[in-house]
């Protein structure tokens, strides 16, 4: 049980590279923290850092109110999930188990307990005599949860666990990982560039961008008011439409409709956007002309390009109401408008 | 794979013509040559030659020469194979943790391995020449009483040395290449699970190790079985008293120096049946060798 605390950390490579440029945050006991960004944006790299993996250049990492900046990994009391597992493939899943209480002098029976306890939690039991290599990719991911949960850490931390296993698997493991992480009360930094890993597992949502936070919040804090115009493209799928007024022509406000003056960017998420009827007032009206339909099952996302150019995404239930090639005109509600200023930040 | 087939009957055949001409010349015919004089024994004259069957076999088998032979290599070529990975999975441990220069201390390592086995022998013989070697002269200094030409197991640990370094740049390669190949991210598993130092390197790094080390294991015994003769012929000559004379050189001794040539071809049948058995454990085993996955 541990708070993490990330004061002004920074990250600078010896070739001069700054791959994270003053991140502060914390992460109270027992929360779920996940990092989300795309690729390169240091979100690898900070939890690296937390882990002992990798130096810290400036700024403090504190775990349980302790600085561990000079801590080996192993003293921070921390286990990490890989990505690739990086099971010890010469051992077999009970010694791969055991391998971390046997380097701290755990009493055997009690290893031998804690083994049964977690392999029974994962359903790994089994297995216990098999090689990794004998093992399926969740059956390995499996393992790789053991072997972190055994320890009984004060944290987690998990660096894209989910990425090699196919689609249903995943989404099983995600809520697996939840429910663990939920019945241990450990604190967890999770890392994932999958926003909807991120949006469902987290307690709170960090969005990293170019080594640098852009928002901290909880996931529907970062869906409804996304503070940047990144955060708003990138949590949410399809990503939310962002029209330049200054591209006015395209569309047509109703009059009396108040903008704030300093807008630079409007923002509407695809279910926002409806076919007009006609009965609708004080909005705007957008029309386009359909560029692609995709069905995806209980929706669909229809692509449509405005006059000028711009590719707009809308979502109607079920299948859609417009066909290719079609014209036809959108509208949105104004409370579910998002003002952004020039330089990205929400108004 | 597929199956090329020639337009032209003649020109395949003529394109391997070389290398079976080279295989015939160079490995059947001497070794047709050493089967049949292995069941040939000559008269004292060498005036003419009869066949006795397996009785220059079942002489060497009852011979404590060659049976002194046998334990001589043995132990050499344990010696040697075991000296030359120890030293060289230091060095290829020691090269991970070079942060500057790491191409020129890894060229300089493998310097060794260019240098021809009599020159290396001599080398050695220089340094460790008990009226003139510099290193000789430091040993007796600090009371050692260094005399290979005289001690037969000093003769030993020097011929061991000398065939062990020259090995060492070959062995260090594939270390090198096989700690490379070991997945990071375990290393920081183990880093994590609190594991340093030797513990780490015994628990993590050596098992992984294990098919290199398997490999090279087989490559080794087989160097120190038919590749020193050069080194063991200008260091020591198989002195003193055949304390270093290993099966190899002793085919040679007792061929080209005792003119026994029934007996020396014998002994290297009985060495080509210990290549192919070799070989044989090596396809069986190191080609499938263990991948772990």
């Amino acid at each position: 049980m541990a708070n993490i605390g990330l004061k002004d950390v920074r990250k600078i490579y010896s070739g001069g590279v700054e791959a994270i440029k003053g991140v502060s945050l914390d992460i109270k006991d027992g929360e779920m923290i996940v990092l989300v960004g795309p690729s390169g944006c240091g979100k690898s790299t900070l939890l690296r850092m937390v882990a002992g993996l990798e130096s810290i250049s400036s700024g403090e990492v504190t775990i349980a109110d302790k600085r561990v900046n000079e801590l080996e990994p192993a003293e921070r009391d921390i286990a990490m999930v890989f990505q690739n597992y990086a099971l010890y493939p010469h051992m077999s899943v009970r010694q791969n188990l055991a391998y971390g209480l046997k380097n701290r002098n755990t009493p055997k029976d009690e290893i031998d307990s804690r083994i049964l306890e977690a392999a029974r939690a994962l359903e790994i039991e089994p297995f216990l005599d098999r090689k990794p290599r004998q093992l399926s990719g969740g059956q390995r991911q499996r393992v790789a949860m053991g072997r972190a949960i055994v320890r009984k850490p004060s944290v987690f931390l998990f660096d894209e666990p989910l990425s090699n296993l196919d689609a249903k698997l995943r989404v099983q493991m995600r809520v697996e990982i939840r429910r663990l992480q939920r019945a241990l009360a450990t604190t967890s930094i999770y890392v994932t560039h999958d926003q909807m890993e991120a949006m469902t597992l987290a307690d709170r949502l960090v969005v990293l961008n170019s080594g640098r936070i852009e928002q901290v919040g909880t996931p529907i804090e970062l869906y409804e008011k996304p503070a940047t115009t990144f955060v708003a493209t990138f949590i949410g799928s399809p990503s939310m439409n962002l029209m330049a007024l200054a591209k006015g022509a395209d569309w047509t406000i109703a009059p009396g409709l108040n903008i704030p003056a300093q807008t630079a960017t409007l923002g509407i998420r695809p279910e926002d956007l409806v076919v007009a009827d006609g009965s609708e007032q004080l909005s705007l009206r957008l029309s386009i002309e359909v560029a692609a339909v995709e069905l995806v099952g209980a929706e669909s996302y229809i692509h449509g390009l405005t006059a000028s150019g711009s590719s707009v995404v809308f979502r109607t239930a079920g299948r859609s109401a417009v066909e290719l090639g079609q014209r036809t005109t959108l509208t949105a509600d104004p409370r579910h408008f998002h003002f952004f200023k020039d330089d990205g930040t929400r108004l | 794979m597929q199956s090329v087939v020639f337009p032209n009957k003649i020109l395949p055949y003529f394109l391997v013509v070389p290398q079976i001409v080279l295989t015939v010349v160079f490995f059947f015919w001497p070794a047709g040559q050493a089967l049949y004089q292995s069941a040939m024994r000559e008269d004292p004259f060498g005036l003419q030659s009869g066949f006795v069957g397996l009785a220059n076999f079942r002489q060497i088998l009852a011979d404590p020469n060659y049976l002194h032979a046998v334990q001589v290599t043995v132990v050499f070529s344990v010696a040697t194979a075991v000296l030359s990975m120890a030293v060289a999975l230091i060095l290829a441990n020691a090269a991970d943790l070079v942060v500057r220069g790491k191409g020129l201390y890894r060229t300089m390592l493998i310097i060794p391995y260019a240098v021809a086995p009599a020159v290396a022998g001599m080398l050695w013989l220089f340094m460790f020449n008990p009226s003139m070697g510099t290193l000789a002269y430091l040993l007796r200094r600090n009371g050692i009483a260094w005399d290979p030409l005289l001690n037969g197991d000093q003769a030993m640990v020097l011929v061991v040395v000398a065939a062990a370094w020259k090995q060492i740049s070959y062995n260090f390669l594939f270390f090198v290449a096989g700690l490379q190949a070991i997945p990071k991210s375990l290393l920081e598993a183990a880093a994590i699970d609190g594991a340093r130092g030797s513990r780490r390197f015994w628990t993590i790094v050596f098992p992984l190790l294990a098919p290199t080390t398997f490999f090279l294991l087989v490559v080794n015994t087989v160097y120190a079985f038919f590749d020193t003769f050069g080194i063991i012929h200008s260091v020591t000559g198989g002195g003193p008293a055949k304390a270093t004379e290993t099966l190899v050189y002793k085919v040679y001794n007792d061929g080209f120096v005792n003119l026994n040539l029934g007996s020396s071809a014998a002994q290297s049948v009985v060495l080509m049946v210990i290549v192919i058995g070799l070989t044989a454990f090596q396809f069986r085993f190191v080609e499938r060798r263990v991948h772990y996955g």
